[in-house]
């Protein structure tokens, strides 16, 4: 297998790896190419007509009721949640997964795969407790009204 | 050009001159403009063109050769249509969301394994990385459609908001596998250690892609495509977009060139997508059955290049007519059957199938099927 020869270059007395640049560049063009191509198209495009109930909302040909910014029931607002937890946990097991393959094959993977084991278990047993206890239902209110769960 | 995977570094050493940020932002140009957005655009004929096919009609056909310059009259189109924002909608955030949707999803360019020799940005947390910045797209979604002062589009933006950071559990868990049996987060090394080796010589070990090194793995792409049509709003998925139910949920207000922004934007996330997959499971640049790097001596670098991107477009492209072929297949899905399918199908299935693959590499030593039926590890 090829190593990689990285090239650094320094930046303000640090080194800084030539990738994280590119990505950055990455970026910044995929950002600048929306007022790129708005810019673009205002050079010959007709301006916005304001006539009658042209530029109101559609909705369905309708006139709208109300503005659109109301409360209401986020139903996900629960699962939102469980993921901040999952996403967590996911992101503080990259490194174990990372050095799993050099500890199987030196022969010491059992502290690592205790550790994703752990891992893992916990996030199945939040899961588990979550589904138990209805919070996975995107109808929850009905679901408990029903008898169903909850 | 021999030592330097990264394209900016290729560039730097084939003109010779000029600081490298330089030759970092060409490269990125080059790749977004050359090779991103001109698939977004061809993939939309693409698909309208399959659409037809699929349903026994012609499709367009007016605009050049079997109406092949369509994407290019569509957008000519799209850029002389007005400059739409609602009366009453708040206009900052309607502008900024094109911004973020089109960066979340072009931005993960940067980590593809195009081939061996043309990386964009070949870093040491690339997996991560395109995780993180295609996530960019879910608040995206949400403040165009909350900007836009139409409860259509209120409503498609929760769903996308909703469907894409519960999909983002199962697509993580699923990208697990790889970075088990591979051991680093570097795209081009995963990639790498998939070459063709099928010799038992002293020294050498078998090699194939990821996806048969054993069930798990194998179970696990079919995880990460299924997880990505839901990231990428496809059907089944598209609830977001529901055009039965929420006129065209999230984008309703959106009209003109920012209606063409969201839609590249889309097919760009899908070409990510399964370029993830292939890069991942399905050998990248990697041709089956022959290994380039024991030809590399043979044939000019330039060559093997284009080779390598050849076979990782036609792999991508593969997986991209699926995409397409499933649109017209599948029915879509209730919004509490998607969310049942994500936590109580995907999710916990992507967690046993993680720990089987930890179990697995354990247990054998690291080995792939193939190593164990054909032989001990030799080095």
């Amino acid at each position: 297998m090829t190593i990689y020869h990285f090239k650094y270059l320094s930046c303000a007395g640090r080194e800084v790896e030539t990738g994280f640049i590119a990505a950055f560049w990455f970026l910044l063009i995929s950002a600048l190419t929306v007022p790129l191509l708005l810019g673009v198209g205002a050079l010959f495009r007709p301006k916005q007509k304001k006539v009658g109930h042209s530029s109101i909302a559609y909705e369905c040909g309708e006139l709208p009721v109300g503005s659109a910014w109301v409360r209401f029931n986020v139903r996900f607002y629960v699962v939102a949640i469980i993921f901040i937890i999952f996403d967590v946990e996911l992101a503080a097991l990259f490194p174990c997964l990372v050095l799993y393959k050099d500890a199987v094959i030196s022969g010491n993977a059992a502290l690592i795969f205790c550790e994703i084991f752990l891992f893992v278990g916990l996030l199945l047993a939040g899961l588990v407790y979550c589904w138990v206890h209805g919070d996975l239902e995107w109808v929850k209110g009905l679901a408990i009204k029903s008898g169903k769960n909850g | 050009m021999a030592n330097s995977a990264l394209f900016a570094h290729s560039l730097q050493d084939w003109i010779g001159i000029g600081p490298l940020w330089v030759w970092a932002a060409v490269s990125a140009v080059v790749i977004l403009y050359a090779i991103a957005l001109p698939f977004a655009g061809i993939a939309t004929y693409v698909e309208r063109k399959v659409s037809a096919d699929m349903q026994d009609r012609f499709g367009p056909n007016r605009v050049g050769p079997f109406g092949i310059l369509q994407f290019i009259a569509d957008f000519v189109k799209m850029l002389a249509k007005q400059d739409f924002i609602p009366q009453g909608a708040d206009r900052i955030l309607f502008s900024l969301a094109p911004i973020l949707v089109l960066a979340g999803a072009c931005a993960a360019f940067a980590v593809l394994p195009l081939s061996k020799y043309f990386l964009g940005a070949d870093m040491n947390i690339g997996i991560l990385y395109a995780l993180a910045v295609t996530t960019l797209i879910a608040p995206g979604l949400l403040l165009g459609s909350w900007a836009s002062q139409n409860k259509w589009s209120l409503l498609g933006g929760l769903r996308a908001a909703a469907q894409i950071i519960s999909y983002e559990i199962p697509v993580a868990l699923s990208i697990f596998p790889a970075i088990l049996i591979s051991g680093t987060l570097q795209i081009g090394q995963i990639v790498e250690t998939q070459g063709w080796v099928w010799s038992a010589q002293a020294g050498t070990d078998y090699h194939f892609w990821n996806a048969f090194h054993n069930p798990f793995c194998f179970l696990a792409m079919f995880l990460l495509f299924v997880g990505g049509l839901a990231e990428t709003n496809r059907i089944p998925f598209d609830l977001p977009e529901a055009e039965s139910e929420l006129v065209s949920g999230f984008s309703t207000e959106f009209s003109g060139m920012r209606f063409g922004l969201y839609a590249l934007a889309e097919f760009v996330d899908i070409f990510v997508m399964s370029s993830i997959v292939v890069a991942l499971y399905l050998g990248g640049w990697q041709l089956p059955f022959i290994n380039i790097d024991q030809l590399s001596d043979s044939i000019p670098t330039l060559l093997v290049a284009f080779i390598q991107l050849g076979c990782f477009l036609v792999k991508v492209f593969m997986l991209v007519f699926v995409v397409m072929w499933l649109r017209w297949t599948l029915p879509r899905l209730r919004v509490d059957q998607l969310m049942a399918a994500c936590w109580k199908g995907l999710v916990p299935l992507a967690l046993v199938n993680l720990l089987g693959t930890a179990v697995w590499m354990w247990a054998f030593n690291g080995r792939s099927i193939a190593q164990l039926v054909l032989g001990p590890m030799v080095n």
